[in-house]
């Protein structure tokens, strides 16, 4: 056995090779995204995301392995979720005045995103199974899964879905919403909570401090209209 | 900072322990957020050190995306037969919800605007 190769056989064991290839892999996009002038398809999670793929299949790479070291970044998720709430705390006299446009837009865009999902696509001959594990996409990744799990979708293939959802929700929601004249930091933060849950309120947080606040309200509220919506919109549709 | 860190963790703690025992259908972090959100209402002010490492920690938050979008690669051959119907569907549906919700919101708000 080579020195390379032994040296391969160690790092692969240890969780610090894909935390530190994450983590390197990030910075590295992030920069790119910088120097392109924030240009809407170099996203860096898109980018980081497309990158790993392709590192791991190279390289043969399972991932489980992979989320080994990975998971020290995935588990950060939690205590950040919770973290939300501070930016928030800032918008609540606004908030006390905006509660009933809220809830009217919540109810509004919450519905659009399942039943859209849902004609387009029946429409497009998807799959049964993978129209189910679609529905709750728009949903935060745990709650999606769940939902998914109770109405007959596969959770794993709905976790996927999810983050594929936020990332085209970073990557259009800012340049779509902006191009049809919303400039309304509320209006344009919540929206991307709304369909694209924490990744589009990562990418609203980029864009300034209210719009990420009220990204993560309407993260926060649509993950729990989600799950009260689609039952019955399931059965409704007779699937 | 390891302060600020604790205090997240135990939010989230508490949440988790609040989701198990009562069976609410949110995920433990976000129950973790509501009860945050409460908490410091009721202080009245967000400590300044607290407010500095969570928004330090937030300005991250897509760093914190790429591993479960790594978890695609166990998807791809799955994904691979219905690539195309999938992808219209994902990205015509997200601009949908994302219309609608912004217009809403901005219809109704405008009217109050002075």
């Amino acid at each position: 056995m080579n020195p390379f190769t032994q040296v391969w056989v160690y790092l692969e064991e240890s969780p610090l090779l894909w935390l530190a290839v994450t983590v390197g892999v990030y910075w590295l996009t992030q920069q790119l995204y910088r120097l392109s002038g924030h240009f809407a398809l170099l996203n860096p999670v898109l980018v980081s995301v497309a990158v790993l793929v392709c590192v791991l299949a190279a390289t043969g790479t399972p991932y489980h392995v992979y989320f080994d070291g990975a998971q020290f970044i995935h588990f950060l998720l939690g205590p950040a979720t919770v973290a939300l709430a501070v930016p928030l705390v800032r918008q609540a006299r606004e908030l006390r005045r905006l509660w009933l446009p809220i809830t009217v837009a919540l109810l509004a865009g919450s519905t659009t995103a399942v039943v859209s999902a849902l004609a387009i696509g029946w429409t497009l001959g998807l799959t049964p199974e993978t129209l189910l594990s679609m529905l709750p996409k728009s949903a935060t990744t745990p709650i999606a899964m769940g939902v998914a799990d109770k109405i007959g979708g596969l959770p794993s293939l709905t976790a996927v879905l999810v983050i594929v959802t936020g990332i085209i929700g970073a990557v259009i929601g800012i340049p779509l919403l902006r191009a049809l004249g919303v400039r309304d930091p509320v209006a344009l933060g919540f929206a991307m909570g709304v369909s694209a849950h924490g990744v589009g309120t990562a990418r609203a947080f980029e864009h300034n401090d209210q719009a990420g606040a009220y990204s993560g309200l309407g993260m926060g509220l649509n993950g729990a209209l989600t799950a009260i919506i689609i039952p019955p919109i399931v059965w409704l549709f007779g699937f | 900072m390891i302060g600020s860190l604790a205090t997240l963790l135990l939010f989230q703690l508490t949440g988790v322990i609040l989701v198990r025992l009562t069976g609410v259908p949110l995920p433990g972090p976000v129950l973790g957020m509501i009860l945050l959100f409460a908490a410091l209402l009721l202080r009245g002010s967000t400590p300044d050190i607290f407010s500095r490492s969570s928004r330090g920690l937030l300005a991250h938050l897509s760093l914190l995306f790429v591993p479960a979008g790594v978890g695609i690669i166990t998807h791809l051959h799955r994904v691979a037969d219905e690539w195309l119907a999938l992808t219209i569907t994902l990205i015509a549906s997200t601009a949908l919800c994302l219309v609608v919700t912004a217009f809403t919101l901005r219809a109704l708000t405008a009217r109050r605007e002075p």
